[in-house]
């Protein structure tokens, strides 16, 4: 399976329910390797529900999702092997509060792709400089500022070397004058051609990066379109009442 | 009548307190005659010490006798007569254990202090062999008690007082511990049959007092087996203490887990983890950190519920004590025993107090978030 056959992710039909919720409906979508798509839409629109089905924090009842050409099924091994290539970001970062930043980001090196201690540290010393926080190795997360945190998780979830990357909504839970050293790490990320997937209400950054932008409301995808067409020239009259609400203040 | 000086913006130095703000009658001020009723309390308590502590350390220890073979060595004073204990010493802590054999004893409890230090001691050195030694110590210590393999074998019945309390004790804490992390997590397992088992047997148990457990286990065990199967009574006992506090154990430990966020869970997961590596290296280290105080409470709880095996007529520290103060050579001090047989409790209980106090300040320091 050469992965340039294959789209790195690809959702087909998919559909997924809360109880009596239902919060996917019909989705479809296909990412090619190295593109960067951002999904907006307002809140309980299902864009969270959807990038987590794709590591299958959440599972969905209906459709299929194939990443990589290897498609999630009840198969714990594949669940696995589909979870080290893809590397997910939360809103909350996540981090474990009880080990250093350093072992943070070394801990699924060592336990996961076995690699031996002073390797996996190596590792993650590289990627805590590529977010420019070498000096916290040592320190816990709980020392760290909230922008530095989410720098943490992200050298954490690329020290596994994914092939795609996930955000969901990376930015949120951040005082607004630590929203920019994010960004920056994740533009940069964006430029060096990871496959990326990222929920965010940050314009400035979707306008930066965005292959493609992809519209959610209430479960369904409305709207797909390159951002220069999505910005100026949106198809759907909700995209359109979205996009004032956001932008026009 | 102070002269204030001003300091550019910016230069402003560290001046040291007003005076009488800090030091000793700075914090008697403050903590013992804040108020009128502060120190009218302060007093009372100061009158009710002087007027309860001299007599009885007077009692204790003033007029005591220390040695002596029997009553009459304590006709002589009017305070306690420690001589029952020096001379019960052996009672106290080897029970009927046969004398020669006592140093099998000294050496276990010397192996179990060896034993236990790569767990309770952060940083030990020789960590590695020391963890190995610790594992196999069960066994060790199962060889030097009941003999056998080229010691002389002795019978669990002959087992007593303060070792025999240490017995129960020790396999109950090391025992419930795991059990009890493993029923907590079967509790919450999203497989129905798991979960169900769990709860079925913690219910169980909670529901039952534990000596109708240890009832159950000395007398109805036996109708239970085919015939001519003998069970030895002490196991039966560390079995049933050990699954009785496994169910609390379990409790305390689902607190633990439902504390920590869902987030955990996710972001191991999302890296790859699988269920028993986030479990071990994220999820329980921080649920059983929180837990610590539930632990050894209940650890506590468990190291004198031991003494309830007396009524399945194993002779443990509270039970050797209640024997030694029907001696005719001794009659009538029971509260020389009894004092004494509290003491030895209050000291283990209060140590394991101050250990997981130390151990929650160690984890703490730096760590939160």
């Amino acid at each position: 399976m050469s992965e340039t056959q294959h789209p790195a992710v690809s959702v087909k039909g998919v559909h997924k329910w809360f109880g009596q919720f239902h919060v996917l409906k019909n989705v479809n979508l296909e990412v090619a390797s190295g593109e960067r798509i951002v999904i907006c839409g307002p809140s309980g629109s299902g864009k969270s529900t959807l990038i987590r089905c794709l590591n299958r924090l959440e599972q969905n009842q209906k459709g299929s999702i194939t990443i990589e050409g290897v498609e999630l099924t009840e198969d714990v091994k594949r669940i696995d092997a589909i979870r080290k290539e893809v590397g997910m970001v939360f809103q909350h970062f996540n981090l474990f509060p009880h080990m250093t930043v350093q072992e943070n980001c070394s801990l699924a090196l060592i336990r996961v792709r076995r690699m031996p201690k002073a390797e996996a540290d190596a590792v993650a010393m590289e990627y805590l400089e590529k977010v420019q926080i070498p000096e916290q190795a040592d320190k816990f997360p709980g020392q760290l500022s909230g922008g530095q945190q989410q720098r943490v998780a992200i050298a954490r979830a690329l020290a596994m070397k994914p092939r795609i990357m996930l955000f969901d909504e990376p930015t949120s839970a951040l005082d607004p004058e630590m929203i920019k050293e994010v960004l920056d790490v994740m533009v940069d990320l964006a430029e060096s051609g990871m496959t990326m997937l990222v929920v965010t209400h940050e314009m400035g950054f979707a306008k930066e990066v965005a292959d493609r932008m992809v519209f959610m409301d209430e479960g369904e995808i409305i709207e797909v379109a390159p951002p220069s067409e999505f910005f100026t020239n949106p198809k759907s009259d909700r995209t359109k009442l979205f996009l004032s609400q956001i932008l026009d203040h | 009548m102070s002269k204030t000086t001003t300091y550019e913006p910016g230069s402003h130095p560290n001046l040291p307190p007003p005076p009488g703000s800090v030091g000793p009658i700075a914090w008697m001020r403050e903590n013992l005659f804040s108020s009128w009723l502060n120190a009218a309390l302060t007093l009372l308590s100061l009158f009710v010490v002087v007027v309860i502590v001299p007599p009885i350390a007077d009692w204790a220890y003033f007029s005591a006798t220390f040695e002596g073979t029997s009553r009459e060595a304590c006709t002589a004073t009017s305070g306690a007569c420690w001589a029952v204990v020096t001379s019960r010493w052996d009672q106290f802590f080897y029970g009927l254990y046969p004398q020669a054999e006592t140093w099998r004893l000294n050496l276990a409890f010397v192996g179990l202090l060896i034993a236990v230090t790569p767990w309770l001691v952060p940083n030990t050195p020789f960590r590695r062999p020391l963890v190995l030694f610790s594992f196999a110590f069960p066994f060790i210590a199962a060889w030097l008690l009941r003999g056998g393999f080229g010691l002389e074998e002795v019978h669990t019945g002959r087992w007593g007082g303060f070792s025999l309390t240490l017995v129960i004790g020790v396999t109950g804490i090391v025992a419930s511990l795991p059990l009890g992390i493993l029923l907590a997590l079967g509790r919450q397992s999203n497989l129905p049959v798991i979960s169900w088992l769990s709860i079925a047997f913690i219910e169980t148990v909670r529901g039952v007092p534990l000596i109708m457990f240890l009832f159950m286990a000395s007398n109805m065990l036996n109708l239970f087996l085919p015939s001519g199967v003998q069970f030895d009574l002490l196991l039966r006992a560390l079995i049933a203490v050990t699954l009785f506090s496994a169910a609390y154990m379990a409790e305390v430990v689902r607190g633990g887990l439902q504390a920590i966020p869902k987030g955990q869970m996710e972001a191991a997961q999302a890296m790859g983890l699988s269920y028993w590596q986030a479990m071990i290296f994220i999820i329980l280290p921080q649920a059983l950190r929180i837990v610590i105080p539930g632990i050894v409470n209940s650890f506590i709880a468990l190291f004198k519920d031991t003494s309830l095996v007396a009524i399945i007529g194993l002779f443990d520290l509270l039970n050797m004590a209640k024997a030694i103060v029907t001696d005719t050579d001794w009659q009538g001090l029971s509260i020389e025993v009894y004092a004494f047989a509290a003491l030895v409790y209050w000291i283990v209980c209060f140590s394991m107090s101050r250990y997981s106090i130390w151990l929650e300040g160690r984890l703490d320091g730096g760590k939160r978030d």
